[in-house]
């Protein structure tokens, strides 16, 4: 349960950084802690206790395994995490270049 | 049968040999996109009279897994209906980028991310697993985060970065909620899950689940409480992007999303359906509010999209079969008359360099072409007859007044005289008046843009025909009547699983 409560703690420090910070670096941040959280929430709850690994073979019967699904599902959300902080990064760069500044309070051209 | 991959295949496949052949030869890129997205609206056509001869949803087995292990492709009438919309908009939106995006360097990127955004929107359509439709759902989020920094100018670099943070932020709600609904019910295939889940009887975990999918989805849609990106991505995209944007983005991943998963899998309750009426409201009131203070085009439109969008929210959540078939109905429409706006706002900035109304003005002799389309889609928008969109918000308004909720009526007839102001304010400020000096020598735009433009305009004239009881039966009906039937769903794919 504890474990539970933590990757909790960690999702909302994701989410506070993403919030009320100001530095677009530091948002960004804020957005990969809350997709480690995710993922270790999926791996979490695939977990049993004194469960072995996923794997078949033919001269043991298997009574607890750790549930193979959400690591495949965690893996995959790897992936598309670094797509999303890859294009995340490469626009904070090309921001910083216009605005010479990474201060979102700063960066804004837009109104309304 | 054996077409329901092609619809994701063949624009990946596009994307791919885009960017690997395109530099070569000039014109491949502006053919291959085209012709693809012409081919894959010939499919959707194939696919939707297909399935009405056969009534029963058809199911593409990947690799031959059956449903609870493997990943199905499932199409049934909502989705052909939604893949008609999309690869239909996506083909008028091809044509009309040959010649706009000219003015832009890197057109092959453009039509790179632009294929990758189409067949990530098939894919949220016709996947029938739920984890498969998040990552179809990523894969056309990315792209649209992408094409709305196309430009790399300052304000549009700014827009991309806002709507991406929020974009990122929905998607691991979605991922969040996903997880919790793995962990309550050891299963990921939505025909399965609606059955497991009514199993279990009523149980507060689905509901957190689904509080965590009208954030993720909700963000996506631009419902008002989550609508702070839209205003500025929209504006920020090209034009041929922001009217894929406005008209069909946000509804196969928004909205198709949210009916699919809550009316089929986790089966609609009255508070639920009180939420949507109350966003679809506020949308409608908020958004026209906005609207009507914009001086930018594409804001104004952007806004004005915020507003129509409440139209179909607040259908969906009266949940009788006249409020879903009027909302359905309004999707169709709205894509097709915002389209066409987005698409004249563009042929204006083609024009005059410009998309500020107060710097317009008297435009009508010089553009006639655009003008008269643009007349066509601001009055379907705003609901005159014998326009589309009049027959949809009627049906709309009517539901609401038979199902006795006479306040949220009122409100839809508020939001759409809100609309018909606005839209006058565009008209006379971009094509009437005295024409200002700087625009002496504007010219009509080329005529690959001038055909998309009429095409759209027609349907928009013709729309209101889907009324009539032939044409409904094989297009609005059947999909209307998957959301009515709400649960049996699941019974209905495991029936066409099982005769096999």
């Amino acid at each position: 349960m504890m474990t539970y409560f933590l990757c909790l703690v960690l999702f909302c420090v994701g989410l506070y950084a993403i919030v009320r910070k100001r530095n677009i670096i530091k948002i960004i941040i804020g957005i990969v802690i809350c997709e480690y959280a995710v993922n270790l929430f999926l791996v979490l709850f695939a977990y049993k206790i004194n469960g072995r690994s996923p794997l078949y073979s033919p001269d043991q019967e298997i009574t607890t395994m750790a549930d193979p699904l959400p690591q495949a599902l965690a893996l995959t959300s790897i992936v598309i995490g670094l797509a999303t902080t890859a294009l995340l990064v490469g626009m904070a760069i090309r921001l910083y270049e216009k605005y010479g500044t990474f201060d979102i309070t700063k960066i804004n051209h837009l109104k309304g | 049968m054996k077409l329901i991959p092609l619809f994701v295949i063949l624009p990946l496949a596009a994307a791919f040999l885009i960017s690997l052949l395109g530099k070569q030869k000039r014109f491949f890129c502006d053919i291959a996109s085209a012709s693809i997205t012409f081919i894959l609206f010939v499919i959707s056509l194939a696919t939707i009279f297909n399935i009405n001869s056969q009534i029963l949803p058809m199911i593409y087995k990947v690799g031959g897994w059956l449903p609870p292990m493997g990943l199905p492709l499932v199409v049934d009438n909502l989705t052909a209906f939604m893949l008609l919309i999309v690869n239909f908009i996506a083909f008028i939106v091809s044509l009309y980028s040959i010649n706009y995006m000219e003015k832009f360097t890197a057109k092959l990127k453009f039509y790179t991310l632009f294929l990758l955004m189409l067949g990530g929107m098939n894919g949220v359509l016709i996947s029938g697993d739920i984890f498969n439709l998040y990552v179809f759902f990523e894969l056309a989020s990315i792209a649209s985060y992408a094409l709305v920094a196309y430009g790399n100018k300052a304000e549009e670099l700014e827009a991309a970065f806002k709507y991406m943070a929020m974009g990122a932020v929905g998607s691991l709600f979605i991922l969040l909620g996903i997880a919790f609904l793995y962990s309550n019910a050891s299963t990921l295939n939505m025909a399965d899950l609606s059955q497991v889940l009514s199993a279990q009887g009523t149980n507060k975990a689905v509901t957190f689940v689904g509080i965590l999918f009208i954030l993720g989805f909700g963000i996506k849609t631009a419902i008002v409480p989550f609508h702070a990106w839209l205003a500025d991505a929209y504006p920020a995209a090209p034009a041929p992007i922001s009217a894929m944007l406005a008209g069909v983005v946000t509804k196969s991943l928004g909205i198709y999303s949210i009916v699919r998963i809550f009316f089929n899998i986790f089966g609609v309750n009255p508070s639920f359906l009180n939420l949507l009426m109350f966003l679809g409201a506020l949308s409608i009131i908020v958004g026209g509010l906005l609207a009507l203070g914009q001086t930018d085009t594409k804001r104004m439109f952007a806004y004005s999209s915020i507003s129509q969008v409440g139209y179909i929210i607040l259908g969906l959540g009266i949940g009788t079969p006249l409020g879903i078939l009027g909302a359905l109905f309004h999707l169709f429409n709205h894509s097709m008359f915002k389209s066409l706006l987005f698409l004249n706002s563009g042929a204006i900035e083609y024009a005059t360099g410009t998309r500020n109304l107060e710097k317009l003005g008297g435009l009508r002799e010089k553009m006639p072409v655009t003008a008269n389309t643009s007349l066509i889609a601001s009055m379907a928008v705003s609901g005159i007859p014998p326009f589309n969109g009049f027959f949809s918000k009627l049906l709309i308004i009517f539901a609401c007044i038979k199902s006795n909720h006479i306040g949220y009526g009122i409100w839809a007839i508020v939001g759409s005289v809100l609309t018909i102001s606005y839209f006058m304010k565009f008209q006379k400020n971009a094509f009437f008046g005295p024409l200002p000096k700087e625009l002496k020598d504007a010219k009509e735009v080329p005529f690959l843009m001038q055909a998309s433009m009429i095409i759209l305009s027609i349907v928009c004239l013709l729309g209101g025909m889907v009324m009539l009881p032939k044409i409904s039966n094989y297009f609005t009906e059947p999909a209307k009547t998957v959301l009515v039937q709400g649960k049996d769903y699941s019974n209905l794919i495991f029936k066409v699983l099982n005769e096999k």
